[in-house]
Formats: structure tokens, sequence, C-alpha cells
């Protein structure tokens, strides 16, 4: 009994892992329709500075995780200002088209700078503990990855429901030229939630590296299943997303200890029956 | 009608464009061409580019000619395993367009098993850095390999396991035709000596999640569990997650496959590699004249702290092949008298005294067990035991 | 009579641009005779982007899950030949039969949902299969693919050789055949209908036009050719493996389709040859950053060729067309 629970718990962590990594790519789709198929180069780009932070200058790992998140995130709005807003008239198959570029670019520029091979992150001893929670012992990063999870998920819900800023993106989203009309200047709010999407991603990359490693075929290694989630969840939904990503976490890691012969199958056959049966995702096409 | 007279324009520009740019005539010059095949992109590129390193190494420590002859690398990327197709074309362009005298490289054994006939068509030697498969050599008269077989991996780990009384044994192995091998290798060896499997699983290959698996591993209480996993971000994750588990708590010990915990990967794995066992065919702390040679080079090219992988050694010996080949048969480089001469090889190797076997064409060389300690501050694998002369096929 | 007859001859006049291709493509048997290999799956490329297109560019369906019926077609080369039926044409044909079969099935589940449901099905299908492939080891070979089975002589008389010959001309005439299949269904009223389909989906139910019927019809060819595309690679390469079913191999389908041009027959044509001779021009000059090289023409190529290759040729040729 003990042994389903860990593995339940795992497969939370995992889960909690992918809410983060796809929330940016949620955002935008739902907010600037935009299909950003390089989303997962935001993630390597947390990653890689968090760990050249902690091997080469030594900075501790709690300190890691907001750098990492703010640095990804003014490199995502810088990134969107620059270069992204250009494609978002474009029509769908082009964007696709950039997106999967940038993807193929952005790791090719981490394999010359960084190389191919797996970075090394160690984490700190209080956090690389078993800790025994009723009874079952669980690792102490894997609830840490839970907790931040849970604190994302419920920070960026009360951003988006409670705040000015998340009225407002709200508006843009319902008719971006109402919202306009209103005084609202779109275009900067695009900037800032690409941002903070690529900034939560960054995030989740540096949260990763201790537990899925980081090598430059980051960005097209987890497109697929952060792709599913968004699906699953529905573009445009933070709660969407959070049940989906925990959903696909958990069912993934059920099967692969009650039925290893076929454990990587299901989360596939799960995203056809979702998405034969509910088209627009989970959310049903509502943000937030 | 002027479409049309635009798209012959097009034509006519494409094909003189073409003409400028395509098939140029070799110059006739006496050299060797080896035609390397890698996969240098792509999740495996850490490896491929261990295999090249090594190569290049030998050149740069023993001059870029043997028995008078210029021996010149070409180099192109099979992408992984996956692409069979794209490695036997690659195959055959470096035959046909740069005019290579031998193959070196295939990292993985479907890609090996892929080029089998276009080698037996092309009459050209081709040497496996890697492809641990069994079933690879037979395919053509035409391969030689200095890498590495599941059964020299698993015999001695097998042996070392009887040795240390350990009765049972849970394997974990990577659900491709390398790890069914050693599963197989492993269980034949262990059962043969009195121990007993008492369950396994196989994980799908790339996966990342070990969890359920190594659950379920723990539950059936072995005394070990013998794992083998595609080396890479599959092996770290792997080892880390291992490490989560807390074997040493429940009183199961780690025995892996050297490529797991290949020593250019033990820093992404920190202590995770902590009493764990394995058994590979090159251990950095090796003493022998060879190897000091090996390190030193080594060192010089990559910096002092970059740590030698087992692939790098494969790479290095593979080219050490060809000039010793080229050195025997007094600089002719035609196939017949190259692969004569590659079946008899014998090398001091960084990794000990190697041969291959004239009637296999595979590998004989020591395998080492090491257990994963920590040495001033960082974490290596100390060689503990030497089998010596495992053969890589039994004949 | 008369709507067969205007469409062949719609399709006769539309040659036009496909017969300097052909011979641009003849003529590069004669330049490059060491890189037939190359080129002969160039060929193989173009017909695959070439099949995926009629669902993209002129059903208007965009699916990430196209490159199953290319597994199966070159999955179902394998397991034949093992069996004994090695004659290409032959296997060919039960291919493109197998392929298409399999597409019949899964007509229901595509012809529904939006662009992005639609995405998410196909691409959650592909991997399905290929999951699928992976576990039935016994008859795929799984990760270890299915090298070495029995490719016959073509017309029992021109083994598959070293160079490349038999390959060669025997893709390039399957290319043209396909070739002048899709043009004359594209300009048959089927292919109208099509379009309709695609500029204006509502509006063909509100005529009455049985658009789930066109579509599903559509799915079916569109995957039976791929089958073909498929079993000409495992006979060219004697290999078949799970990447073929692959998703890095259906997302490069869609790439070469946008890039030449959608629903353009030539423009695919060349956005496929162009981007598979860039992979291997690339990887040949930087065997480890050739990835750089591909992401920065991906992403040059929607600012300066918005409409792809064609797009960018027809514009050319509307600027001359002016001058003259």
């Amino acid at each position: 009994m003990a042994g389903i629970v860990s593995v339940i718990v795992d497969g939370i962590a995992y889960g909690m892992l992918l809410f983060l990594f796809s929330i940016g790519l949620s955002v935008t789709l739902g907010l600037m329709r935009f299909i950003n198929l390089a989303h997962g180069a935001f993630a390597m780009f947390g990653g890689y500075v968090a760990v050249t932070l902690m091997n080469g200058y030594g900075v501790p790992f709690l300190l890691l995780l907001p750098v990492a998140f703010l640095a990804t995130g003014l490199f995502g709005a810088v990134a969107e200002k620059l270069v992204i807003r250009h494609v978002y008239p474009m029509p769908e198959l082009q964007q696709v088209l950039f997106s999967i570029g940038l993807a193929f670019a952005a790791g090719a520029v981490a394999n010359i700078i960084f190389g191919p091979q797996q970075q090394p992150m160690l984490l700190p001893g209080w956090l690389a503990q078993r800790i025994s929670v009723l009874g079952i012992d669980i690792t102490g990063y894997r609830i840490f990855l839970i907790g931040a999870g849970l604190v994302a998920a419920a920070a960026l819900i009360a951003l988006f429901s409670y705040t000015l800023y998340g009225a407002r993106v709200r508006a843009a989203v319902d008719s971006r030229r109402t919202a306009e009309g209103m005084g609202i200047n779109v275009s900067l709010l695009f900037s800032l939630t690409f941002g903070l999407g690529a900034a939560f991603a960054g995030l989740g990359g540096a949260l990763a590296v201790g537990f899925l490693g980081l090598d430059p075929t980051f960005p097209l290694k987890y497109l697929v299943i952060v792709l599913m989630v968004v699906a699953i969840g529905g573009p445009g939904s933070i709660a969407g997303s959070f049940i989906a990503a925990i959903f696909i976490g958990v069912i993934d890691a059920l099967f692969k200890y009650f039925v290893p012969e076929i454990g990587g199958f299901v989360i596939y056959a799960v995203l056809v029956v979702m998405m034969v049966f509910f088209p627009k995702g989970l959310a049903g096409g509502r943000t937030a | 009608m002027n479409r049309m007279k635009l798209s012959l324009g097009v034509a006519v520009s494409l094909a003189t464009a073409a003409l400028i740019w395509g098939g140029s005539a070799q110059a006739q010059q006496k050299k060797l061409t080896v035609g390397v095949v890698l996969p240098l992109s792509g999740t495996y590129a850490d490896q491929g580019r261990h295999y090249e390193d090594g190569m290049k190494l030998y050149q740069k420590l023993h001059g870029n000619s043997a028995a008078g002859v210029p021996v010149e690398m070409v180099v192109r990327d099979d992408q992984g395993p996956g692409s069979g197709d794209l490695a036997r074309r690659l195959t055959q362009e470096l035959i046909v367009r740069n005019g290579a005298d031998v193959i070196l490289g295939y990292s993985f054994t479907p890609t090996a098993m892929s080029v089998a006939t276009l080698l037996n068509e092309a009459k050209k030697p081709a040497i496996l850095v890697n492809a641990t498969g069994a079933a690879v050599l037979p395919r053509s008269e035409y391969f030689v390999r200095v890498s590495i077989t599941a059964a020299q991996f698993a015999e001695p780990l097998a042996r070392w396991a009887l040795k240390n009384n350990i009765k049972t044994v849970y394997t974990l192995v990577a659900d491709f035709a390398p790890g069914i091998e050693m599963e197989n290798a492993f269980k034949k060896v262990f059962e043969g000596g009195g121990g007993k499997i008492i369950g396994g699983a196989r994980t799908p290959v790339s996966a990342m999640e070990y969890s359920p698996f190594l659950q379920r591993a723990i539950e059936a209480k072995p005394e070990a569990i013998f794992a083998f996993n595609p080396g890479g971000d599959v092996s770290v994750a792997f080892m880390k997650q291992a490490k989560e588990r807390n074997l040493a708590k429940a009183g199961i010990k780690l025995i892996v496959s050297g490529d797991v915990v290949d020593e250019s990967m033990l820093a992404a794995m920190g202590d995770a590699v902590d009493g764990v066992v394995s058994s590979l065919n090159y251990q950095p702390d090796l003493k022998n004249p060879a190897n000091e040679k090996f390190l030193k080079g080594f060192h010089d090219m990559m910096g002092a702290n970059a740590v030698p992988s087992a692939r790098t050694v494969q790479g290095y010996d593979g080219m050490a092949l060809i000039y010793q080949a080229l050195e025997k048969t007094g600089g002719k480089t035609d196939a017949d008298s190259l692969l004569a001469a590659l079946k008899e090889a014998k090398i001091d190797s960084p990794r000990g005294p190697i041969s291959i076997d004239p009637k296999t064409r595979d590998i004989v060389q020591n395998m080492y067990i090491r257990r994963g300690v920590q040495k001033d501050g960082k974490w290596v694998n100390a060689t503990e035991e030497a089998f010596e002369n495992i053969k890589g096929t039994a004949n | 009579m008369n709507s067969v007859t205007s469409s062949v001859t719609s399709s006769v006049m539309r040659i036009g641009i496909g017969l300097p291709l052909f011979l641009v493509a003849v003529a590069s048997y004669f330049l490059f005779p060491g890189q037939l290999g190359l080129i002969a799956h160039l060929f193989i490329l173009a017909i695959f982007a070439l099949s995926y297109d009629l669902l993209q560019g002129h059903a208007g369906v965009v699916s990430l899950g196209h490159a199953v019926f290319f597994g199966i077609g070159a999955y179902t080369t394998a397991i034949l030949g093992r069996h004994g039926v090695s004659d290409p044409l032959v296997v060919l044909v039960l291919a493109f039969l197998v392929s298409g079969a399999v597409a019949g099935l899964l007509t229901r589940i595509v012809v529904v949902g939006n662009d992005l449901t639609r995405l998410l099905v196909t691409l959650g299908i592909g991997f399905l299969f290929f999951e699928a492939a992976n576990k039935a080891n016994w008859l795929t070979g799984g990760a270890d693919g299915m090298p070495d089975f029995e490719v016959g002589r073509l017309f029992g008389l021109y083994a598959f050789d070293f160079m490349g010959k038999t390959a060669f001309w025997y893709t390039l005439a399957v290319l043209a055949v396909v070739y002048l299949f899709l043009l004359l269904v594209t300009s048959s009223p089927f292919g109208v209908a099509l379009r309709g389909i695609r500029e204006n989906v509502r509006r063909m139910h509100a005529i009455g036009a049985p658009v789930n019927r066109h579509l599903a019809v559509t799915y079916i060819m569109s995957g039976a050719i791929a089958g073909i595309a498929g079993a000409l690679l495992a006979q060219t390469s004697r290999f078949a493996s799970l990447d073929m079913l692959g998703f890095e191999r259906s997302a490069e389908v869609m790439m070469m389709a946008t890039l030449g041009g959608t629903g353009s027959i030539p423009g695919v044509v060349l956005g496929a040859a162009t981007f598979g001779y860039l992979k291997d021009m690339l990887s040949v000059i930087s065997p480890k950053y050739w990835h750089l090289g591909i992401g920065i023409v991906l992403m040059l190529s929607v600012f300066v060729l918005r409409s792809g290759i064609a797009g960018a040729l027809a514009g050319l040729a509307r600027r001359m067309e002016r001058r003259a």
C-alpha cells in the first residue's frame, strides 16, 4: 500500500513539473493565439541559468530559483518584443514552422555553449533526504516540487482572477479590439504575459534539472507532453493545465507500476480519448 | 506561357548552380580515407562526441599517417539509433563520394545491422566503436568490433555477485536488444553459479521516470538489483531516482553495467553512485603506459578537469586498429589486406591489452569491476577487481 | 464525359510547371552519379509531402501524425519481405492498400473537431501507433527495427544496386505517377469541393456537400500514398524502423509542405527536396551543429517566403509578367 502511495506522490511531483512547463504555452495559446512550439527552450534556458550559477558561482539552491525565474522572464519578454510579436499575425502553419525552427536553433546554441552532455546539479542535502510522511517514504525534493507547483498555481489563479492585470488579460482574450478601445495597452500586456509564461517555464526548468537532468535536446523532448497538458487542460486555463498535468503524471506512474508492459502507451490513449470527448479541453474554452 | 518560361529559367539556373556545386573529381593521391559515422546530434550526441574525441586524440598523439600513408577522417552524423536508413545512405556516400576505404563508427546495434548488406556489396571493412549486439558480427564478414558486448558486461558482474554471496537478483533492463542480451547473459552465468533471478522488468528505452519500476523491484526484496539502460540522460535519471529510493536502506545492492555509470557522467549523478558496483572495460585509474599517454593527451586536448569516457577509449582504439593494420599491410589500403590485418590486431590499449579474435572478429579484453566512492571530494569509480581476457563472443 | 475531359485537359495544362522539374530530376542522374541515394531519398520525401499536402493544402486538415501511414508502408514491406513476398511492385501495391485500410479505420476520429483538437488527436494516434509498434517487437523488431528483409528485383530484372541506380529511376517513376494523380484529383470536381471545405466548411455543409465523406476519402488517399512513400524507403534502404512512424517524421512532413507552399503541388515537391537537401548539406558542413542552420532557415523562411517557395516563385512570375 505504501508503495503505491509513494508512486502516486512521485507521479504528482512529475505532474507539477509538467504544469510549470506548460503554463506559458497555455497562456500564449489562449491569449495571443500563438502556437509557440519553442516554449521548451525557455525551460531549458532557466535550467542552464541555474546550473551555471550553481556550478560556476556557487549560488545556493534556493536563490537559484527566483533568479532563473526572473532571468527567463526577462529573456522571454525581450524575445517577444523583438521577434515573436512579428509572428502573431501570420497564419498558424507559419507560426508552427517558425517556432520549431526556433526550438532547433535554441537547442543548437545550447549545444555550442554548453556541449551535449548532461549538466550536473547537486541538490542540497536537506532536499535530497527521504522524509517519512504518514509512514510513507518520500524524497524531500518531490515534496518541494509539489509545494512549488501548488504555490505557482495559486498565485497564477489569484493573479488572473483578482488583479487588474488579470482582468485586463481576460478582457484582451475575449476581444482584443474592445480592450484596446478601452485604453488597455494590449501589446504591453502581451509582452508581460509572454514574459510571465517564460518565467514559469524557466523556473520549471531549474527545478527539473535535479530530477530529469538537462541537455540541449530538452526543448524538443518535452514538447509533446507539454502540448498534451495544454490540450487536455484547455488552452488559456491555468486550473485546467494544473489538473491535466497532475492527471497525466499520476496516470503515467500508476500504469507503469501496475502494468509495466503498456506503461508509456496509456497517456497517449488518454490524450486521444480526451480530445475526442472534450475537444476544447477540460476548461472548455474559459480562461483562468 | 510566361509561367512556363519562368519555370524553365528556374530549372536551368538550378541545374547550373548544382553543376558548379555538385560532385567534384577526387584528387588521386595515395591516402587512407576513414569514413566516420556517429550520432553527433540529438539525444546521443554526447556519446558520439566521445568517440570522435578519441579518434581525433589518437591522430593528435600519433601523427596523421601510418606506414607513410596519410590517414584522413571524414565525419558524418547519423543522428542516433532511430535512423538506420540514414546510416546506410551515409555509409554509401562515404564510400562512393569520399572514397572511404574503411568505415569507423556505428554507435548502435540497429545502425550497424542496417549497413551489413551494403558493406558486403561494397566490400569495405567497418570497425564498430560500439554496436554491442550479438547479432551484428555474423551479418557481415567485414565487421570488426573494438568495443564491448553484453556478455562482457554481464559475466564479470554475475561472477562478482556470486563471489560476494548474493543469492537473489531482480533485473531492470532497457527494452531493446542490448538490454535483453544483458539480461540473458547475466542470468546464464548467475543462475549457472547457483544464484536465482527472482523477477525482472524491462523499461522503455527512453523512459525518464523509473520510480514505479524501482518500487516494484524493492518490493520483490532481492539482495541486489541488476540494471542496464543506454546511457546519457536516461541513466542519470535512473541513478538519481534509484538514490531517492534509498536502496541501501532496504539492504539492496545496486549492480549495473558500466555504461550506466560511465566516468564522464558521474559529475551529474553526484552521490547516487555511492557503493554502486559496475563492470566496464576501461577505468581512468588503470596503471599502464598506454593509459598514461592517453590521459596526458586527453587532458591537454580537453582540459585538466575533463573526464574520459570508455567510449573515448573505444574511438581511440578504433583508430589505433587502423594504424596498426596499415603498418601490417605495409601501406596497402585495399579491403582484403586491411581486413586480414584487422582480424589479427593486438593492441596495448589504455584499457589494458586487447586483441581481435580472428574467428569471430570480436574483441577480447579485460573487464574491471568498480565501485563508486568519494575521492578528494569528487565521486569516482575505483577499480576493485580485474577479469582478464574475456571474449566478446564465445566461439 | 465533359467533366473528365476538362479535368484531364486542365491537368495537362498544369503539368507545365511540373515538366521542367521532371527534366531537372532526370538531369540530376547524369550530373550527380555519386549522390543517387540522396536524390532517391528526396523523391521519396516529395511523395510523402505530396500525400500530406493533399490533407493540409487541399482539404485544410492539419495532422501531426501522418508518419503513421509512412511507417505502416515501411513495416508492411519489411514483414512481407521476411515472409517471402518480395516483388517490389507487388509489395508497393500491398503497402498502398494496407495504409489506405488503416486510414479508413481512423477517419472517424479525424474528421471531427477543430484545428487544435485534430492536431492533438492525430498527434496522440501517432504516438499510440509508435508505442504499439515498439511493444510488438515480435512483429516489428521493436526499438531495433527490421533490417535485412528480402527485396526482389524490379520487374524480375533490376536489383537494387549499390550505386542506387535502380532506386533512382524507380522512385522517380513513382513520384511522377503520384504527381500526375494529384493533379488529376485536384482539378476534378472532387478537388474543387475540397477547396471549398478548406475555405469555408460551414458553407459546404449548407449547400449539402457530403463534407465528412469527402474528408474521409481524402484521408484514405493521403494515407495510402504515404504508405507508398514508406514502402519505397524500406525497399531502397532495406530497413524499417520506429522513427518511420515517429513524431519527428510527422513534424518534418508538415514543415516540408509548409515550406514549399501548402496547396501547390510543384511547391510541395520543391519544399520537400529543398528541406531534405538542406538537412544533408548542413550536416556535412557541420555534423554537430547543423540544427542551428536548419532552425535559422525555418525561421527566416516565414519572413522571406511568406507563402512558401511556391508563393515566392509565383510572386516572381507575376513581376516578370508585368514587365513583359
